[in-house]
C-alpha cells in the first residue's frame, strides 16, 4: 500500500492505462498506430532512390549518410550519384555490391527506367504502381504518411497549449477577463483561414512550418470554449473553494484541481483536432495550397486520383490510406477519452466500497 | 389469483427488487389505505425511494420486479405499457424530492399543469388553465393568476414544491407517492408542506406513501410507518406503537440517533476571531442605459466573535446568510468592516500574506460530494495544504502526518491510496475533516457538515468534531439550520434572518427561551425533544 502511496500519481495513472487495455479496439488500433508510425520514420531505410551500405571496389559507403560524386564510382562529371542510373548499376555490379531498401524508390524519384506510360498500374517494380509524373505510390504513401502525423501531432500539441492557456485564463479569473477574452477570440475567430493562406501562398513560398504557424493560429480557438465552460464550471466547486481556503495560489489551484476535470472535456476535443489537422492540410494539398509541390502528401495524390480517373491505383490507396489513418486515431481518441474519465474506471475496477457495520444483527 | 383487500389502495406482496441481480430491496410487503398516510423510513440506500419506484415501473432496464403489488383492484404486474400511461400521473401522483428540477425550466406553470390535465382528462386551452388556476388556489400559492404564467426559476423552493404538489393532484389520484417532498425545503415551510399534503389527503380521500430519512416529519405526519434497513423491512405499525416500543434493533437506534449532549465549557478568553460591522453585498447586473439598481444587501452589518475553544452556532434558513457570513470571515468573498484574527487585521492582508495566514483558519463544506476532488487519492486531497504551507517537509514526513491525521478522524490507515467515490457521505466528510486539520488550524468554520448525512452517521460526526475540541482546543463557527445538531455543538448561537441578526445569546438560552418570534418559529417547526 505503502508504494502505491509514495510514488505520487502513480495510482491513477495505473487504472487509467488498465481502462484503456480493457478497450480493445483502443488498445489494438494504438498497435498498429505505433507499428505503422514506427515503421515511417524509418521511412528513408524502406523507401530510398540509395542503397543504404555498399562496397566498391573494397571500400565501404554509406550513400543514405554520405553523398558521393559519381566520380568516385567511374562516372565523369561531379555531380551526386544517381544509382539508378544504368551506368552505375553496372559499375556496381562488376566491382563491389549494394543493401538497397526494400522500396528502391524515394517520394521523389522519377523512375527513368519505366517501360510503360506513367501513371503505371501496380506490379512487381512498383508495389501500389506510379503516380502521373512516374514516381512511386507507396513510397510516397510512406512519407506522406509520416508528414501528416507530424504535423498533425505538433499542431495538436500546439492549440492544445494555447487553447488551455487561454480557455483556463478566461474560465477561472471570469469577469471582465472573460468578457475582454471572448470577445477577441470571436474577432479573431472572425478571420477566413483559407484566404489568408491563400494570400500568405502568394507572397511566400508556404513549407512545413509555415503553414503550421498559420494554422496554429487559428486552431486553438476551438478549444477554448470547451475549456472556458469547464474552468468556469469547476471554479465554483466545493472542492476547488476549499482549496482557496487552504491558501492555495491559483495556478497551482488552476493545475492539480480545474485542469484534471477540463481534461476530460479537452481529450474529447483532441481526435477531433488531430484528425481535423490531417485532413485541413490534405484538403490544402489537395487544392494546391499547402506543402510545396514534390512534398510526399496524401492531398497530392488525392488530387493525383482525381485526375486520373483511369487510374484508379492512385485514388483507392489515397482512400485507404486516410481513412485506416483517421479510423485509428478515432478509436484511440475514444479509449484515451474513457480512460480519462472517473465513471468508466469505477464501472471498470468494480470497486467494493467500504461497507458499513449494520447496528445490529 | 391472490385475493386483494378492498379497503387496501396500494398492496405490496413480497416486492423484491434487484438490479443485475444484486438485491436491494427484499419480499417488501406493505398497504397503503385510502385516508391514511404511510411512511416508509430508512437511510439513504435502504431501497426506500426504489420500492415505490419499483412498483410504479419507473426503474431503469437492468432491474427485475418480483413479487404482487395492486393498486385497489388492478394488478400491476399485469398492466401493459399503454396502462402504465394513463395510470400514473392519473390514478397515482408523484412528488419528487428536488424541487430544483423536477420542473422543466423551459416551460412556465400554467403550461406544466396543463400538460397533465391535456394527457389525462382532455383538457385545453382555457378550460385547463382555470383549473390550473383552482389547483394553485388548492395548493395556496399566494397571487394564483400571476404565478400561472412564472417560470420556475421565478419562484422558492417552497412555491416548486407546491406547484408539483398541484401537478399530482391534478388529476384526482387515489395515491400520492412523495418521495423526501420536503427535503431541500427549511424547517418552517416543510411544516406548511406537509401540513397541506395531510389537508388534500383528507379531503380527496387519497392514499399516500410518504418515503423519508425524517423521525421526527414521521412522528408528525404520518399514521403509520415502515422501517426499512439494507432492504429489509425491519417493523411496521401504527406510528406511536413503533415509537414509543420499537421491536427491532434498528429502529430503535434510528430512534436514539439525534445527537445528545453538550459541548464542554470553555474558560472566557480574549477572542480569537472578532468582527465589527462586517457586511456583504452583490452588485446587481446594469443593463444598457439604465440606472444600476441597489447593490443586493446578503449580511447586514453585524458584530461577532469567537474565543480559543468555543463554537459559534449560527442558525438561519437558506437565504438568510449564514453561508455567505462564512465566505467573508473566510475572506473568500469581498465584504466591508473589520475581521481582527489573533491580533491581526485580516481585512487588511491580500495575496501571498493572506494565503499564509490561510493555514490558521480552515473550512469543512456541506457537500460531501462535492468538497473532494474526485480525482485525486485521499493521500493527495489530505496532504495538499501540508505540502504548500510546509514545503520543507519530507515524503515521509507528510505520510506520517496524513496516516496520523486520518486515524485522529478515526478512518482506516489503507484508505490513502483510495478515490473518493469509494467512500460513504460520513467517511468523505471525515476526510474533509481531516484535510481541515492537518494544518494545525486555530478556527475551523463548518458549514452544514451534516446535513447531507444520515441521522446515525450526524451523531457519530458530532461527537468526533466535539472529542476534536477538546482535544486540540479548536474553536468552530458551525453553521447548520438544524437545531438539535445546534444544540449538540454549539456554546452561544447567532440566529440570522435575510442577512439580519435576530438574536445572539448563549445555545441553551436561545433554544430554550427565545426572544423573538422568528426563533420561537424555529424551534417549534425543529420539533425538538426535551434536553437530557
Amino acid at each position: 500500500m505503502t508504494l502505491a502511496f509514495t510514488s505520487k500519481l502513480s495510482p491513477i495513472a495505473r487504472r487509467r492505462i488498465s481502462v484503456f487495455r480493457q478497450n480493445r479496439r483502443a488498445r489494438v488500433s494504438l498497435w498498429i498506430f505505433l507499428v505503422l508510425f514506427g515503421l515511417s520514420l524509418l521511412a528513408e531505410l524502406i523507401a530510398n532512390d540509395k542503397p543504404i551500405v555498399m562496397q566498391f571496389d573494397g571500400q565501404w559507403y554509406a550513400p543514405l549518410l554520405v553523398d558521393y560524386p559519381e566520380t568516385e564510382f567511374g562516372g565523369f562529371l561531379p555531380t551526386r550519384t544517381d544509382y539508378h542510373d544504368p551506368f552505375i548499376q553496372e559499375q556496381l555490379k562488376e566491382h563491389g555490391w549494394a543493401l538497397w531498401p526494400p522500396i528502391p524508390f524515394s517520394y521523389q524519384t522519377l523512375d527513368m527506367q519505366m517501360m510503360r506510360p506513367s501513371p503505371s498500374s501496380p506490379d512487381s517494380r512498383h508495389w501500389l504502381g506510379t503516380d502521373d509524373q512516374g514516381r512511386d505510390v507507396l513510397a510516397r504513401v510512406i512519407y506522406g504518411f509520416r508528414l501528416s502525423v507530424f504535423f498533425a501531432l505538433v499542431l495538436t500539441a500546439g492549440s492544445l497549449v494555447m487553447g488551455v492557456l487561454i480557455g483556463g485564463i478566461q474560465g477561472y479569473f471570469g469577469g471582465k477577463t472573460d468578457l475582454v477574452g471572448q470577445r477577441l477570440t470571436e474577432i479573431w475567430s472572425g478571420l477566413p483561414v483559407l484566404f489568408l493562406l491563400i494570400i500568405l501562398a502568394s507572397m511566400v513560398q508556404p513549407g512545413f512550418w509555415w503553414l503550421l504557424g498559420i494554422m496554429l493560429l487559428f486552431s486553438w480557438l476551438g478549444l477554448v470554449d470547451v475549456v472556458r465552460a469547464e474552468f468556469l464550471r469547476a471554479r465554483n466547486l466545493e472542492y476547488v473553494r476549499a482549496a482557496k481556503a487552504m491558501g492555495l495560489p491559483s495556478r497551482l489551484i488552476m493545475w492539480r484541481h480545474v485542469l484534471p476535470n477540463a481534461m476530460v472535456a479537452t481529450l474529447t476535443f483532441i481526435p477531433f483536432l488531430f484528425t481535423g489537422a490531417i485532413t485541413t492540410l490534405t484538403a490544402l494539398d489537395f487544392l494546391g495550397f499547402g506543402l510545396p509541390p514534390g512534398s510526399p502528401s496524401l492531398g497530392e495524390l488525392v488530387a493525383q486520383g482525381k485526375n486520373n480517373l483511369h487510374a484508379p491505383w492512385l485514388g483507392i490507396t489515397a482512400f485507404v490510406s486516410l481513412s485506416l489513418m483517421l479510423s485509428l486515431l478515432v478509436f484511440i481518441g475514444e479509449g484515451l477519452r474513457d480512460a480519462f474519465d472517473p465513471r468508466h474506471i469505477q464501472h471498470a475496477q468494480s470497486v467494493t466500497p467500504l461497507t458499513r457495520t449494520p447496528p445490529n444483527a | 389469483m391472490p385475493e386483494s383487500h378492498s379497503r387496501d389502495l396500494l398492496r405490496f406482496d413480497k416486492l423484491t427488487i434487484a438490479f443485475d441481480g444484486v438485491p436491494v430491496l427484499q419480499e417488501l410487503s406493505l398497504e397503503v389505505r385510502r385516508g391514511e398516510t404511510l411512511a416508509l423510513v430508512g437511510e439513504s440506500g435502504s431501497g426506500k425511494s426504489v420500492s415505490a419506484l419499483g412498483a410504479m415501473n419507473l426503474l431503469p432496464d437492468n432491474a427485475q420486479v418480483e413479487g404482487g403489488r395492486w393498486l385497489g383492484e388492478t394488478d400491476l404486474t399485469r398492466l401493459r405499457k399503454r396502462d402504465w400511461q394513463g395510470l400514473r400521473g392519473g390514478r397515482v401522483g408523484f412528488i419528487f424530492q428536488e424541487p430544483m428540477t423536477s420542473l422543466n425550466p423551459l416551460h412556465t406553470v400554467a403550461k406544466q399543469i396543463g400538460e397533465t390535465l391535456r394527457l389525462h382528462q382532455g383538457l385545453s386551452g382555457r378550460a385547463a388553465r382555470e383549473r390550473a388556476r383552482k389547483l394553485l388556489v388548492q395548493v395556496k400559492l399566494p397571487r394564483p393568476d400571476e404565478l400561472l404564467d412564472a417560470w420556475p426559476h421565478q419562484l422558492s423552493g417552497g412555491q416548486r414544491q407546491r406547484v408539483m404538489i398541484a401537478m399530482a393532484i391534478a388529476n384526482d389520484p387515489e395515491l400520492l407517492i412523495a418521495d423526501e417532498p420536503t427535503t431541500a425545503l427549511d424547517v418552517t415551510v416543510q411544516q406548511d408542506i406537509l401540513a397541506l399534503l395531510a389537508e388534500l389527503r383528507d379531503r380527496h380521500g387519497m392514499g399516500m406513501l410518504f418515503i423519508t430519512h425524517d423521525l421526527n416529519l414521521v412522528r408528525r405526519h404520518a399514521d403509520r410507518v415502515c422501517v426499512l434497513y439494507n432492504g429489509r423491512e425491519q417493523e411496521t405499525g401504527p406510528v406511536s406503537e413503533v415509537f414509543l416500543s420499537p421491536r427491532s434493533a434498528y429502529t430503535r437506534t434510528l430512534l436514539e440517533a439525534e445527537p445528545t449532549g453538550h459541548p464542554s465549557p470553555v474558560p472566557a478568553g480574549a477572542p480569537l476571531l472578532s468582527a465589527r460591522d462586517v457586511a456583504v453585498s452583490f452588485q446587481r447586473p446594469k443593463r444598457l442605459f439604465a440606472k444600476r439598481p441597489p447593490a443586493f444587501v446578503a449580511v447586514k452589518p453585524m458584530n461577532l466573535h469567537i474565543a480559543p475553544g468555543e463554537t459559534l452556532g449560527i442558525v438561519g434558513e437558506s437565504g438568510s446568510g449564514k453561508t455567505t457570513l462564512a465566505m467573508a470571515l473566510l475572506r473568500l468573498t469581498p465584504c466591508d468592516g473589520e475581521i481582527d484574527f489573533g491580533g491581526e487585521r485580516l481585512d487588511r492582508l491580500s495575496g501571498n500574506a493572506l494565503r499564509k495566514r490561510r493555514r490558521r483558519f480552515q473550512v469543512v463544506f456541506q457537500d460531501p460530494y462535492g468538497s473532494l476532488s474526485p480525482r485525486l487519492p485521499v493521500s493527495e486531497i489530505v496532504s495538499e495544504g501540508l505540502r504548500f504551507h510546509y514545503p520543507k517537509l519530507t515524503e515521509s514526513e507528510v505520510l506520517q502526518r496524513v496516516q496520523a491525521t486520518l486515524h485522529e478522524v478515526g478512518l482506516p490507515a489503507d484508505c490513502a491510496a483510495r478515490y473518493p467515490h469509494e467512500f460513504s457521505g460520513g467517511q468523505r466528510q471525515r476526510i474533509a475533516v481531516a484535510r481541515a486539520l492537518i494544518l494545525e488550524p486555530e478556527l475551523v468554520i463548518l458549514d452544514e457538515p451534516t446535513s447531507a448525512l444520515d441521522r446515525t452517521v450526524q451523531k457519530q460526526l458530532v461527537e468526533l468534531l466535539r472529542d476534536l475540541q477538546t482535544r486540540r482546543g479548536l474553536s468552530y463557527l458551525f453553521i447548520s439550520h438544524d437545531l438539535a445538531i445546534v444544540r449538540a455543538m454549539a456554546h452561544r448561537v447567532m440566529v440570522l434572518k435575510d442577512g439580519e441578526l435576530i438574536e445572539e445569546g448563549d445555545c441553551r438560552d436561545v433554544l430554550e427561551n427565545p426572544a423573538s418570534d422568528y426563533t420561537r418559529a424555529l424551534v417549534k417547526a425543529a420539533g425538538l425533544r426535551a434536553d437530557a
